[in-house]
């Protein structure tokens, strides 16, 4: 267990990304793959949630997630005791590096030499596959939008459709070339066809791994919810299955799955319930005829904890993955997901992401949004997305005395030419005779406002100053 | 859990003016016919010459310390219990919403979040406060309207425009598609993040331009100047205005409301 791994995160380059915007951005196949995509997922979760009192269910589904965090220790020392007289083995990992590990050896100990993969965030954030295949395991996505991204030798680029940024002719292309099936547009056929080549590795696979939505720590459940069927064939067929989860997925009871799960699919496709809901809760038993002889559980923390410590940082922890944050996110929907070079895009990787990967890694992710606040409106557990975005522009530039940063890498976006301007902008604005000398002279000498001001003038006009100021004219009406 | 309920007060005699600095440099008009609308419905207007903004840029910015100290400067101009009304959304929304968070542990905690709860969005104690009635004396026009973002989600008046604007017998208000979407303005992720602001605003006109609306209206300066001067400088066929400064105009001859 002493090795490390050379580069932990080969596809976590934030720092290139407005280069990758600028790229998205000027790409109409990207924009328009994006809008059609995003724009239909907001209408069909609309749609889902209609007749529903969706408040009171997001209040309810807030709860039970803030109520499972502040009992967080207390669950997960549940979670293990249950799994474990459940006949599940349960592994801690510190971080990506060590669940890898602990993925790697319990193959090594089986002979493993093939891992068939259910769709897991988790195993993205763990860069699982290219570990094991470093290791010489090969590790095959059987999700079909994973599938697609392997076969292209990307990455996710939307945490619930990961393939979403190729069309289907791209992604009829990218088969035929790669496993020589005939160019079609026939969405159906193409579906069938890596079906078959799925089946295949199915059953000679030597372990299943997957990912886990919810963990009950009162029975000792793990609850993932998928549509094609290749989250129950990854967890049955194989005689060995490995749940890769983070810590924060526990949930007290089978009850607070109910209200979760309601959200999560209408949040996540517009579903009102998903094709397949698998409660896994041991691996086979004597008499039983099919299911995995062995069942493992990784916890992996991986930053989580840290987010732990911190009362407004931990709601970062409520997410339940729906994704309807990006599928609302103005920003998301221009530039894609993989301008933002994390593991998970849009709004809750530019909350998440700083923690795992530190804030001098992603200093531009809690910049890039308007706060518009259209994510915080549609997560199903109200976590205060741009509260958290404002917390962490905050840490970025070391910018509040009375509540010190403290998440890694923070202070890393300070300059002292910005601290300078910002400290020159609040004197003036805190010294209300020397603001209104500022603004009348401003408008006084208008005539010599530049036509250029930086960035914005690229794209719009500069704003006119007035003859007045308004603090004038009520001063000439007498207030 | 779920946002508080609003309670609107009793029309009082008097409101404080909160005109926020880009009302205060660029846009006076609308801040002026707040001030009419306001004194139409019969209400003195207070307006303190010491306010100079809310501190929402360095908020944003993640400078809380300077954020802070320009807050402070304008908690003592509100000294008695009238209500604080703000002809933006945005400006609204950092002292309603976030000057408490802002203050927290601080002296002045109590006094921010007493002050927060007087903050109304203008057009929003317009209508619900003041329960006006317009009386449009303009020409047919067909307009478009948006909704700031933070208009529509800090301060939940996403109705209230649309509201206003349909007791105008002569104004069509037309909607554009993804009505709820940002212009891309954002404050400062206007020039940190030109590009994708950029699209964003080049979306949002195409959208306005499609309803075949030569103007539009908004509650917020920020979304008029990005929206306005951006079909300006692409020759778009669209201008805007702020909502005050519209209705005001459209209204103006009626005294009939005064009191």
């Amino acid at each position: 267990m002493s090795e490390t791994i050379a580069k932990a995160h080969p596809h976590v380059d934030v720092k290139e990304f407005h280069p990758r915007a600028h790229a998205a951005i000027h790409n109409p196949k990207i924009r328009q793959n994006f809008r059609k995509a995003m724009d239909g997922l907001m209408a069909k979760r609309t749609a889902a949630f209609e007749g529903w009192d969706l408040e009171t269910l997001r209040d309810l589904g807030a709860n039970i997630r803030m109520k499972a965090l502040s009992n967080l220790p207390d669950l997960l020392e549940q979670l293990e005791q249950k799994l474990t007289e459940n006949g599940i083995k349960v592994h801690w990992a510190v971080d990506g590096d060590e669940a890898c590990r602990i993925v790697r050896d319990i193959c090594v100990a089986r002979d493993a030499k093939t891992v068939i993969k259910g769709k897991s965030m988790v195993s993205e954030e763990m860069e699982l596959n290219h570990y094991l295949q470093d290791q010489g395991i090969e590790a095959l996505e059987s999700d079909l939008g994973e599938y697609i991204v392997q076969l292209a030798d990307e990455t996710p680029s939307h945490i619930i459709m990961p393939a979403i940024h190729k069309n289907t002719g791209e992604i009829s292309e990218l088969m035929h070339e790669k496993t020589g099936t005939d160019l079609s547009n026939d969405v159906e056929y193409l579906t069938a066809s890596a079906r078959q080549q799925l089946r295949e590795k199915f059953m000679n696979a030597d372990v299943g791994v997957s990912g886990v939505n919810f963990a009950v720590a009162e029975t000792g459940t793990l609850c993932l919810v998928e549509n094609e069927g290749n989250g129950r064939m990854t967890t049955t067929v194989p005689p060995c299955h490995i749940a890769v989860t983070g810590i924060e997925k526990v949930v007290p009871s089978l009850e607070d799955v109910s209200a979760l799960l309601a959200l999560l699919t209408r949040s996540a496709t517009g579903q009102h319930i998903t094709t397949y809901f698998n409660m896994i809760s041991s691996p086979r038993k004597g008499e039983e005829l099919d299911g995995p002889e062995e069942v493992h559980v990784v916890l992996v923390d991986n930053g989580r904890s840290s987010i732990y410590q911190d009362d407004e940082l931990l709601d970062t922890l409520r997410c339940i993955r729906c994704g309807a944050c990006m599928n609302h996110c103005p920003v998301y929907t221009r530039v894609g997901g993989h301008t933002y070079g994390t593991t998970y895009p849009g709004p809750i990787g530019k909350i998440l992401m700083p923690h795992l990967i530190g804030l001098d890694e992603g200093r531009h992710l809690p910049t890039a949004s308007s706060l518009c606040g259209a994510c915080g409106e549609v997560c199903p557990v109200k976590i205060p997305i741009p509260d958290l975005l404002v917390r962490l522009r905050q840490e970025s530039v070391d910018g509040d005395r009375l509540h010190p940063a403290k998440v890694r890498g923070h202070g890393a976006k300070r300059s002292t030419s910005e601290a300078l301007v910002w400290k020159g902008w609040a004197w003036m604005h805190a010294s209300p005779g020397i603001y209104r000398l500022g603004t009348g002279v401003a408008a006084k000498f208008r005539a010599l406002q530049p036509s250029k001001a930086g960035a914005w003038t690229d794209y719009r006009t500069a704003p006119k100053l007035a003859a007045k100021t308004l603090h004038q004219r009520m001063k000439e009406r007498g207030q | 859990m779920s946002d508080p309920i609003k309670v609107y007060p009793s029309k009082p005699q008097k409101v404080y003016y909160f005109g926020t600095c880009l009302v205060d440099m660029f846009y006076p008009d609308a801040g002026i016919a707040g001030v009419e609308l306001l004194e139409r419905e019969g209400i003195e207007v207070i307006f303190p010459q010491s306010q100079t903004c809310c501190g929402q840029p360095a908020y944003t910015s993640g400078y809380h310390d300077e954020a802070r100290s320009v807050a402070r400067a304008q908690l003592d101009l509100f000294p008695e219990d009238w209500p604080i009304v703000v002809p933006s959304g945005s400006c609204g929304g950092m002292m309603r919403k976030h000057y408490p968070s802002l203050f927290k542990d601080t002296p002045e905690a109590t006094q921010a979040a007493e002050i927060a709860g007087r903050v109304w969005e203008l057009t929003d104690f317009l209508l619900n406060v003041c329960h006006i009635k317009l009386e449009d004396l303009g020409e047919p026009v067909t307009v478009a309207m948006h909704t700031s973002c933070s208009a529509r989600r800090e301060m939940g008046v996403a109705e209230v425009g649309p509201a206003l604007l349909g007791q105008l017998k002569n104004v069509n208000l037309v909607e554009q598609i993804r009505p709820e979407e940002c212009c891309g303005f954002g404050g400062t992720f206007a020039v940190r993040h030109p590009e994708i602001s950029g699209a964003m605003v080049e979306e949002k006109v195409g959208t306005l331009v499609d309803t075949g609306a030569r103007e539009f209206v908004t509650t917020d300066c920020g979304c008029l100047m990005n929206i306005a001067g951006y079909a300006e400088k692409n020759g778009k066929p669209l201008g805007g205005q702020h909502i005050l400064s519209f209705l005001w105009e459209r209204t103006r001859g009626n005294q009939g409301g005064q009191s």
